[in-house]
């Protein structure tokens, strides 16, 4: 019966609201982080508006690690433009420039080619098989601002996930640990 | 409330912004940018409709160009293209890129070259015969970090020969 007393006493002496007001403070810092975010993907117009430069297509303007800022708005895009798209198939978007732009007279639909600056060939090699041009419905949005370096926490930690984890446990050490 | 993780916290955040707002506001700094640019067709190397029905040109280009004023402490390159831009029955515009350059430094950027389109020039239909249209020089600065900005020089004039050869 003794257990059941001590055990009592421990659940008792844990102060819930302080507990409560740790984990409210959290979520707070998560939620607001996630409006930003939408704020963001409203104000660009683009699904995803920074982007973290993976691959040496575009050096060297654009090396592995920086973050390129974008930006969809309805002005039709026109060669020379570096646009973000995706590709049915593969995963992660690519980030290149227009080089061929053709626009039907009747439909307004446009036909674009892209090519990475630092490539020889043009990417229908990256297109879906049988794919030979992109349409506007695959283009994310527009590389408009740029900042270089930034990006390799991104890279790290997706490349070595048990980066992430180690400072998701820290950061959650920390939270609970903190007196106030 | 004063211990050495709360200071070093609050310095880091107050630096991280100011560096950030620095980062930001660099580009709102604009030079004055006078570029030039001169391309002529030396020659129409050949001019053939290919086998799976679309016209194709070979042209030897001389670009002329001076773009040393676009390079301010804050380009890291100038990307410059020239493409050739034209309208057909069935399509309301079309832009083919002939030949870009990446220009890493501002002695590179006042050049004289002579050369054959490197990106081939093929339209969507056979339209090119006796095809008038425009060579425009385009270039995209590409700075060490902000805003990147593009603009172009428009050049008109050019045609394409009556029949194929």
């Amino acid at each position: 019966m003794g257990w059941i007393g001590e055990t009592i006493d421990t659940i008792k002496s844990i102060q819930i609201r302080q507990l409560l007001t740790q984990a409210i403070s959290l979520g707070m810092i998560v939620t607001s982080a996630l409006i930003i975010w939408k704020a963001l993907m409203c104000a660009t117009g683009s699904e995803s508006p920074v982007v973290v430069v993976l691959s040496e297509s575009m050096e060297p303007g654009f090396k592995r690690g920086d973050i390129l800022f974008l930006h969809m708005s309805k002005d039709p895009i026109r060669a020379g433009e570096i646009v973000v798209f995706n590709i049915v198939g593969r995963d992660i978007p690519i980030v290149h420039r227009v080089i061929k732009v053709h626009e039907r007279e009747n439909t307004g639909e446009v036909d674009f080619l892209t090519k990475g600056d630092n490539n020889r060939e043009d990417d229908r090699v990256l297109y879906a098989k049988g794919q030979l041009w992109l349409h506007r419905h695959h283009i994310l949005g527009r590389a408009v601002g740029f900042l270089p370096y930034v990006g390799w926490v991104t890279i790290i930690m997706t490349e070595k996930s048990i980066i992430k984890y180690i400072l998701i446990g820290a950061l959650g050490l920390l939270v609970i640990t903190s007196k106030d | 409330m004063h211990s050495f993780g709360y200071r070093a916290n609050s310095l880091l955040t107050f630096a991280v912004t100011i560096l950030a707002f620095m980062c930001a506001i660099v580009s709102f700094s604009f030079s004055n940018q006078t570029p030039s640019a001169q391309i002529q067709i030396l020659n129409i190397n050949w001019f053939q409709k290919q086998p799976h029905g679309n016209d194709e040109v070979s042209l030897t280009l001389n670009i002329t160009a001076d773009l040393q004023s676009l390079f301010t402490w804050n380009t890291k390159q100038v990307f410059a293209f020239v493409a050739a831009e034209y309208k057909t029955s069935k399509n309301s515009l079309n832009q083919v890129s002939l030949w870009d350059a990446i220009i890493p430094e501002k002695e590179h950027a006042k050049f004289w070259i002579q050369i054959s389109n490197k990106y081939r020039f093929i339209d969507q239909g056979y339209n090119l015969r006796r095809k008038d249209f425009n060579l425009t020089l385009h270039w995209h600065v590409m700075p060490k970090t902000g805003k990147m900005f593009a603009d172009k020089i428009v050049m008109s004039g050019y045609s394409l020969p009556d029949a194929y050869r």
